[in-house]
């Protein structure tokens, strides 16, 4: 036999083995015996020097290309064997997907200071500042300076925790009106604030009352503030909290540091204004107070009510939660019930 | 108010112009007054007609049960059984037929009583849903009589006015003027540009007498009634009013009782202005007067209740007694009774702030007293008299006095006020016109005279609400109709929104604390007084500030510590079966300083109890502990960044606090908050399980210098650590060993990580190991091992040396 079919023959030999071979150790043990040191095919190439010399290059050029052809067949033979070993380890590790994930620490923020949290974002969005007034404040500005004389029927609309009779658990945010506009310089432009906060009245706690609750009071007082503006920018509320469909309308109402006045209701959100037991057949819901601010509480705050004008609203986070989310007892808010908390969990 | 739509109709044609009572109840809604229910008397009720008793025997057996044959149509008399005591034959009786729905909703068979057929059910008012508090007083005791000429066979409802449509407003303490006939009439005439018919009956001088002949009266001072007028009406029947003036008093909720009251009663819907009759008769003397009485002057008003005064009251006093509170509630002694002949009729208009002062102080809130707190019209007055006055003529036979008796009488004014065309619209928003403002006070009944662009509005008396443009500016808007004023946002000098530094570091500690695995808490600043003194961060002896008047013991007193209030919310997860609690606050608490407001401080406290993530089928879960708390408040320290250097300090000391397991926590050594176990008594008066707290005043905080942000370098050379175990006295702190260690750890000492902590029997006693591993790094070169081999053993000398540490 010549060394080219010897050749050849090895080729077919190995190539053979090297298919046949079941697991990388015997893929390496064909390496060995055909390419190894006292391999078979090094063994025919030791013996090409005993060629003439014309021969040489010719068969050189032939085994080179056989042994070629091994090296690729063992390194493709044991990619492919290492793969199935691994695909047979990852078998093995398959795990129940549908199991529980590990539980992570989360905390939420509570459901009333996300309704907080967000309608902060949008009156800074729209140049306001946020203005936070004591708790515990003087008459003077929870009824007084918001042109609530002492023994005005209205002051029945708000019991009182009083603690002398100077000083009160505050009924209502709108103390901040009066606080912010004696501080604010208007030759430097208009104030633009919102005053978030806790509230106290002597009510008992039912589902429908809270000694406690929240309330955020706005104020816009400059040159040339127009009820249209009171219109619009409850529209921007009502439509940011409750959705980009919804409608406002205004009724008469009645607050003494407001004149005019007025209730204002949204487009019912569940039913979007056909009827529903939420509204109560109305298609509407009264979410909020407003009004423009009236010349007697600019004046007493020492605003000239001849050059300077605005509104002011009042509304109450906790109104705005039960709404949003059919709450139906006010007393959850206050009671902390984790299971309770905890629901409110979207983001963003 | 609850406004009769028959009756209004009768002044203002609602009907003939098609608004029905629920149009007509959203338009005031949205126009004049909130509303509080459109509804009719018979709502839900059905088959309810006249009959006629033609027999009525006693029943078999029965002692009080009657059999009666009773007409319900002009062909048909069927068998009712009755257990009324005054039920009679020949009367006219309300049938419930089988089939009827009555009050209740509840449905009426036919059946047996006592073995004898019943057909039907003869109805009491209250039986068809008149209330106890409207139903006429003669019926108490039985079935109601229909008038006698009522048809046989009728539906019930047109002979008791129930179908009426009531329009019940819920009136704003500006608007007065809608609790009266008159006003509603003004205003829904004025929204719909109707014409108004509101007619008046005066009074004819019939009798001999000259009133002030009669009678004197005196009013001390004009203030406490700025009006004051009488009438005396002689001859006077009392016996109960026609059944017109009964309807229109049920329907408006008033209960009918005989004619003099009614009739006062009457006009009060009428007209809003209270009447008060005395009895002539019984008047001590003849002169009285309108005056304060002396503190502590007792009387028994009408309800027999005996009353002790207060000198800035008002009453109306004969021979030095008061006979009546003014505004409020009349006297026992002078009461109009049956036997009364002649009537004294008071119409005036007392103090508003002195009524209401007397009605709260005395529980005495009335129809009367809430109409003098919002305002009388001054226009009708005398009006008023004067048409009670024909009333007792016409229903009660009385003879009217001539003249009337003033006590004093206030002028009636109408205010003048400026408007102009553009100021109204540049508070508004608008672009009416001046003609279109001046048609929408031509359709008030406000005169107006136009000069270009001003217009001076005359507004009557009737609307004592309104005094200045603004006022008017609300009946313009709300009467051209806010839905047509645009919508837009303010336009003026830009301004910019933001957070004050203030507030953001609240905002951003606030989502620390939530991502470190704590819910926000939101719970009662008002607790018991016990509670508000708890677990203050500064301990003091003060008392909490408490409020006057609590509506629950539970709510007393401001909280002095977040800690007691997430204590109670705690409790309540507890005892709904959640037993992992994790928890945050942020809010004021209110300490007392001695001024009239107590200090107000923002406090961030937290509390765990149980796990803070659950065990699952994955991993057992531990208890919190001390030191999870403890990393809490580690890490929120961090993150808000105080440059000042944190320490924490055992407090064996502190009253509501595990003794061995509480640290106060200070900046730059002043106490700025602390942490720890609750004492396990003062969780067993919680009912409580092992729960951690901290709590942290945030002003110190807020305060506080905060680390610059400034780049810290990494490093880029190889680092070389060294571990060491320690054997230590008991009582030595770790604090005690990381000081001596940074103390003398070298420049290239990096950082101090303690892996282990051992105490138990392996140890001698008194003796705890520490091990640590040390982290040594140069920023500018590789470091050699002798120069870590030097700073370590110097570490080791100096530990042997102060603490007497053992190297293990």
């Amino acid at each position: 036999m010549g060394l080219k079919e010897r050749l050849e023959q090895l080729r077919k030999e190995g190539l053979q083995q090297i298919a046949n071979s079941s697991d990388p150790d015997k893929v390496n043990a064909v390496r060995v015996s055909m390419l190894g040191k006292k391999g078979s095919l090094t063994a025919v190439l030791r013996g090409m020097k005993d060629l003439a010399a014309d021969q040489r290059p010719v068969v050189g050029k032939y085994a080179n290309e056989v042994r070629n052809d091994l090296q690729a067949a063992i390194e493709k033979r044991s990619a492919e064997l290492a793969k199935n070993i691994l695909n047979a380890k990852l078998q093995a590790e398959t795990l129940d997907v549908t199991l529980p994930g590990t539980a992570v620490a989360q905390g939420q923020p509570h459901v009333i200071q996300q309704i907080i949290d967000q309608l902060e974002d949008l009156f800074i969005g729209m140049g306001y500042q946020i203005a936070v007034g004591d708790e515990v404040e003087e008459e003077v500005y929870n009824f007084e300076k918001l042109n609530l004389p002492k023994d005005h029927p209205a002051r029945d609309m708000q019991d009182t925790f009083y603690v002398t009779p100077s000083v009160l658990m505050r009924t209502q945010t709108s103390p901040m009106q009066a606080r912010m506009m004696e501080k604010h310089d208007f030759t430097k432009g208009p104030l633009k604030m919102i005053s978030p906060g806790k509230v106290y009245r002597r009510d008992t706690d039912d589902p429908t009352h809270s000694h406690q609750f929240n309330q955020v009071e706005g104020l816009v007082v400059g040159k040339h503030v127009t009820m249209a503006d009171l219109k619009g920018t409850l529209q921007e509320v009502a439509r940011n909290l409750f959705g980009d469909d919804l409608d406002i309308r205004l009724r008469p109402s009645y607050f003494p540091f407001t004149e005019p006045s007025v209730e204002v209701d949204i487009t019912c959100f569940k039913c979007k204004g056909k009827g529903c037991a939420i509204c109560k057949n109305t298609g509407w819901i009264e979410v909020l107070g407003a009004g423009m601010v009236h010349p007697n509480v600019l004046q007493m705050s020492g605003v000239d009510p001849e050059k300077y004008g605005g509104f002011a609203f009042g509304l109450g986070p906790d109104r705005f939660a039960m709404l949003k989310y059919g709450v139906e007892d006010i007393r959850d808010f206050y009671l902390n019930d984790v299971r309770f908390l905890t629901q409110f969990n979207e983001k963003g | 108010m609850k406004v009769s739509y028959n009756w209004l109709n009768q002044y203002i044609d609602l009907k003939a112009n098609k608004i029905s009572p629920a149009a007509l109840g959203e338009k005031l809604a949205r126009t004049s007054v909130d509303l509080n229910d459109v509804s009719s008397p018979s709502d839900g009720l059905k088959k309810l007609v006249v009959g006629e008793v033609k027999e009525c025997v006693a029943h078999p057996n029965s002692d009080h049960l009657h059999i009666c044959q009773v007409q319900i149509s002009p062909d048909e008399t069927t068998q009712i059984v009755c257990g009324a005591p005054n039920v009679q034959a020949g009367k006219k009786v309300i049938v419930a037929l089988p089939g009827a729905r009555i009050a209740d909703n509840v449905k009426i068979r036919r059946g047996k009583i006592r073995g004898e057929k019943s057909n039907g059910m003869l109805c009491a008012l209250q039986e068809i849903g008149f209330s106890n508090s409207i139903a006429p007083q003669d019926y108490d005791e039985g079935i109601y009589f229909l008038p006698d000429d009522a048809k046989v066979g009728d539906s019930i409802f047109s002979y008791l006015g129930m179908d009426d449509t009531i329009v019940d407003t819920d009136v704003t303490p500006n608007r007065g003027d809608m609790l009266s006939m008159y006003g509603n009439v003004n205003d829904i005439a004025a929204i719909y540009d109707l014409p108004k018919h509101f007619s008046t009956h005066e009074c004819t001088e019939d009798a001999a007498e000259q009133a002030d002949d009669l009678i004197k009266v005196h009013v001390d001072d004009e203030k406490i009634a700025p009006t004051y007028l009488m009438r005396i009406i002689k001859g006077v029947k009392v016996q109960p009013s026609p059944l017109w003036m009964q309807i229109r008093l049920w329907n408006s909720g008033v209960r009918p009782k005989n004619n003099v009251v009614d009739v006062t009663n009457y006009v009060l819907l009428k007209y809003g202005q209270p009447l008060h009759s005395f009895d002539y008769d019984k008047l001590p003397v003849k002169e009285i007067h309108v005056k304060h009485p002396a503190d502590g002057t007792k009387m028994t008003t009408l309800d027999g209740e005996e009353r002790i005064l207060k000198a800035n009251d008002i009453v109306i006093a004969a021979d030095d007694k008061p006979i009546a509170l003014a505004g409020t509630m009349g006297g026992l002694e002078t009461a109009v009774d049956d036997n009364t002949t002649t009537v004294a009729l008071e119409s005036a208009i007392f103090d508003p702030v002195m009524v209401r002062k007397q009605a709260r102080r005395l529980d005495l809130h009335s129809e009367s007293s809430m109409r003098f707190e919002r305002g009388i019209n001054p226009e009708t007055v005398e009006k008023a008299l004067n048409e009670a006055a024909y009333w007792l003529q016409q229903l009660a036979g009385g003879q009217v006095a001539k003249g009337i008796v003033r006590g004093s009488q206030a002028a009636v004014k109408a205010r003048q006020i400026q408007l102009s065309t553009k100021r109204v619209n540049f508070v508004l928003g608008t672009d009416l016109k001046t003609e279109q403002i001046t048609d929408i006070m031509r359709r008030l009944d406000f005169a107006t005279e136009t000069v270009g662009d001003k217009i001076m509005v005359t507004v009557p008396a009737r609307r004592w609400d309104i005094s200045i443009p603004a006022d008017l500016n609300e009946e313009i808007a709300r009467l051209y109709g806010y839905d047509k004023i645009p919508s837009t946002l303010p336009t003026m000098t830009r301004t910019v929104g933001g957070l004050t530094s203030r507030q953001k570091f609240l905002r951003a500690s606030r989502h620390v604390m939530e991502g470190l695995g704590l819910n926000q808490a939101i719970s009662y600043s008002l607790t018991t007084a016990k509670k508000a003194k708890q677990f203050q961060i500064q301990p003091t002896d003060r008392e909490p500030m408490q409020v006057d008047y609590p509506m629950s013991s539970e709510h007393v007193a401001t909280r002095m510590s977040i800690i007691s209030g997430l204590l109670n919310d705690v409790a309540y997860n507890i005892a709904h079966k959640v037993a992992n609690v994790a928890l945050y606050e942020m809010g004021r608490v209110f300490l007392p300083n001695g001024e009239p407001r107590p200090v107000e401080h923002e406090h961030l406290a937290g509390v765990l109890t149980g796990q803070l993530t659950a065990d699952n089928w994955h991993q057992k879960t531990k208890n919190v502990d001390f030191f999870q708390m403890k990393g809490i408040v580690e890490q929120y320290l961090k993150n808000i960044a105080v440059a000042g250097k944190i320490t924490y300090v055992a407090n064996h000391d502190r009253n509501e606090m595990h003794p061995g397991r509480t640290a106060d926590i200070l900046l730059d050594d002043q106490l700025i908050g602390y942490l720890g176990q609750v004492h396990p008594l003062v969780a067993k008066d919680y009912r409580i399980p092992e729960t951690y707290v901290f709590e942290l005043n945030l002003e110190a905080l807020i305060k506080a210098d905060k680390r610059s942000r400034h780049y810290e370098y990494i490093s880029k050379y190889p680092a070389i650590t060294r571990d060491i175990a320690l054997l230590v006295d008991n009582k030595v702190t770790n604090q005690e060993v990381v000081d001596v260690m940074t103390k003398h750890g070298g420049a290239y000492l990096k950082d101090i990580h303690l892996f282990d902590v051992y105490e138990g029997v392996h140890l001698p006693n008194g003796k705890k190991s520490l091990a640590y591993t040390l982290t040594y790094q140069d920023d500018r070169a590789t470091l050699k091992e002798e120069q870590v081999n030097t700073a370590f053993d110097k570490i080791v000398q100096r530990l042997q040396d102060d603490l007497n540490a053992e190297i293990r």
